[in-house]
């Protein structure tokens, strides 16, 4: 009888999510245009991507986007935690506001910046460039775009992780605090032997979902620059979504997609042992 | 809570915050305050107040984004998500909580790889299966690929709901002859019930939201999410921001007034379900 419970969920699972996904892990070996019969080709479109220089950008920007987010969102999550604390009043101000930007739509995020801030025409950039700041709209240059676009996602993202370190924050055993404040610890030192070291867990859980969000990176890409200029804000995700769409090549998007997997199969192991972890406690 | 009581510190604590909060409000005060501004005003200063209110943007953003029809498939869309995660999930969740079956470890488990599957893995076959069976421009069958990747989610937060409720309720219900069935829907589920909600308001942010799927899967005018035809309207060259931004406000308004009226409900969730399990 309980068995029938799970039948639903795992049902719909099952067709939209396990049998698709065997299917791209076999797509990957076949030449397919997404219509006529699909021939295969063996490890061919994994030669195909090594040697494809774009490929190699979309990869390398995946990596640097993972470095970028595993270092200042978690950062200034933490600092604004921290400060919440301390300020002792405001906090659940602070961080509705702080969150604001986590429930407004990619989409609408994207364009805000795109049309409201760095537009040369009709963004703060094109009117502080009319006053004589040298500013360039960074989403059309190439050794920026990927920065451009970073931060959008930035702005949109760190308040998640401010709102979830302030929640482990006050787990912290209040004796702690009070004992490290009564040997007369700086905030620095507060943080650094009791804070940081009280929400470790929670840390190294966001690290690891950074990662994997890190690698399906979409939206903010697609929308603001679709790769460009010139590829240079091309991430993975992108990149097979093109190649699929665009390019009616799904094999080679196919495979694309499973070393997306690959990476975020790593950070996954680390993530079910520490999920299955807290959920055994 | 007493942490650190130097004034200096609360003073460089406060101007932390404060400027954090600038960075966050500021790109959200040019949304509402270009979006009553025509495009020459725009142009010519986004930072200015506007001269005078033009109401009229909201209208034109309405009729060119379509949004009788958009706002409308995105509700649809919505609502059928909310109704299938908290159907199925609420079942699962229960049944995983309580350990019901043998396999709840392997459940569980496979539910949480799939949290973190990336969407790509499974789009492209996925795609050309739907548009082989004809379900392209379809609001249920985009209900059912949402419910696919969210409900894992919904199940682990609602786990934790189950929990919390005391043994001795089903063990009673149990006693006076109650069925596996009716243990769950008259005990347990209206138990359950502020974590439905709270599972509910999530799924609907996230629906009401949602890009990658939706641009995909729905692209025929009459079927589009308002977020799409949003994504079209402020896409075209010749772009009245003005109207871009109106078109963006009356998507996002009833999203940030709900948020700020349910905050609890929306970060504890949200908080919840990724970090706790």
């Amino acid at each position: 009888m309980h068995r029938l419970f799970l039948l639903p969920t795992l049902l719909i699972n099952v067709v939209v999510i396990l049998i698709p996904a065997c299917l791209t892990i076999a797509l990957a070996f076949f030449n397919w245009d997404g219509m006529s019969t699909p021939h295969f080709i063996g490890f061919g479109n994994f030669v195909m991507l090594w040697n494809d220089r774009i490929f190699w950008r979309a990869l390398e920007n995946n990596i640097i986007w993972t470095g970028i987010f595993l270092t200042i969102p978690i950062a200034m999550g933490l600092l604004a935690a921290t400060m919440l604390l301390v300020a002792r009043r405001g906090g659940t101000f602070f961080q509705v506001i702080y969150f604001l930007p986590v429930v407004i739509a990619t989409v609408i995020t994207a364009r805000i910046w795109q049309g409201m801030i760095y537009s040369p025409v009709t963004g703060v950039f094109g009117y502080l460039q009319n006053l004589g700041l040298p500013l360039v709209n960074p989403l059309s240059k190439p050794s920026m775009a990927l920065y451009g676009v970073a931060t959008v996602d930035l702005w949109h993202w760190w308040g998640f992780l401010c709102v979830i370190f302030f929640a482990a924050l006050r787990q912290v055993p209040q004796e702690q605090i009070e004992a490290a404040r009564i040997e007369g610890a700086t905030f620095w030192q507060m943080m650094r032997y009791v804070l940081l070291p009280g929400i470790r867990p929670t840390i190294i859980l966001m690290m690891i979902m950074t990662v994997i969000w890190s690698f399906l990176v979409f939206d903010f890409v697609y929308i603001l620059t679709q790769g460009g200029p010139a590829f240079s804000s091309e991430v993975l995700s992108t990149l097979a979504y093109r190649k699929a769409f665009y390019d009616l090549n799904v094999g080679q998007a196919a495979a694309a997609s499973i070393i997306i997997s690959l990476f975020g199969l790593v950070a996954t192991y680390f993530y079910i042992r520490v999920q299955s972890k807290e959920g055994e406690q | 809570m007493s942490l650190i009581e130097s004034r200096l510190t609360l003073t460089i604590t406060y101007i932390v915050l404060g400027v954090l909060t600038f960075i966050t409000l500021f790109p959200i005060a040019l949304l509402i305050l270009n979006s009553v501004k025509s495009a020459p005003e725009i142009v010519q200063n986004p930072l200015a107040m506007p001269e005078s209110l033009r109401w009229d943007n909201f209208t034109r953003a309405w009729d060119d984004a379509r949004f009788p029809t958009t706002l409308m498939n995105s509700a649809k869309l919505t609502a059928l998500t909310i109704l299938l995660v908290c159907t199925t999930g609420s079942l699962t969740a229960y049944v995983l909580a309580r350990k019901k079956v043998a396999s709840w470890k392997i459940v569980t488990f496979y539910l949480l790889a799939t949290t973190t599957a990336p969407i790509q893995l499974f789009l492209f076959p996925l795609y050309f299966g739907f548009a082989r069976l004809g379900l392209i421009n379809n609001i249920f069958a985009v209900a059912l690929v949402y419910t696919a990747i969210w409900s894992p989610f919904a199940v682990m937060l609602l786990r934790t709901y189950f929990l919390a409720i005391p043994r001795e309720l089903e063990e009673a219900a149990l006693v006076d002859g109650a069925t596996p069935w009716q243990v769950f829907a008259k005990v347990m589920l209206p138990m359950a019930s502020p974590g439905i909600l709270t599972v509910a308001l999530i799924i609907g942010l996230y629906s009401w939201n949602e890009f990658l799927i939706a641009t995909t899967f729905l692209q025929q005018q009459d079927q589009m999410t308002a977020v799409v035809s949003f994504f079209l309207l402020s896409g075209q060259y010749s772009s009245d921001w003005g109207e871009i931004m109106a078109a963006a406000l009356i998507i996002v308004l009833p999203v940030v007034v709900l948020f700020v009226a349910l905050q609890r409900r929306f970060i504890e969730g949200m908080a919840g379900g990724s970090v706790k399990g």
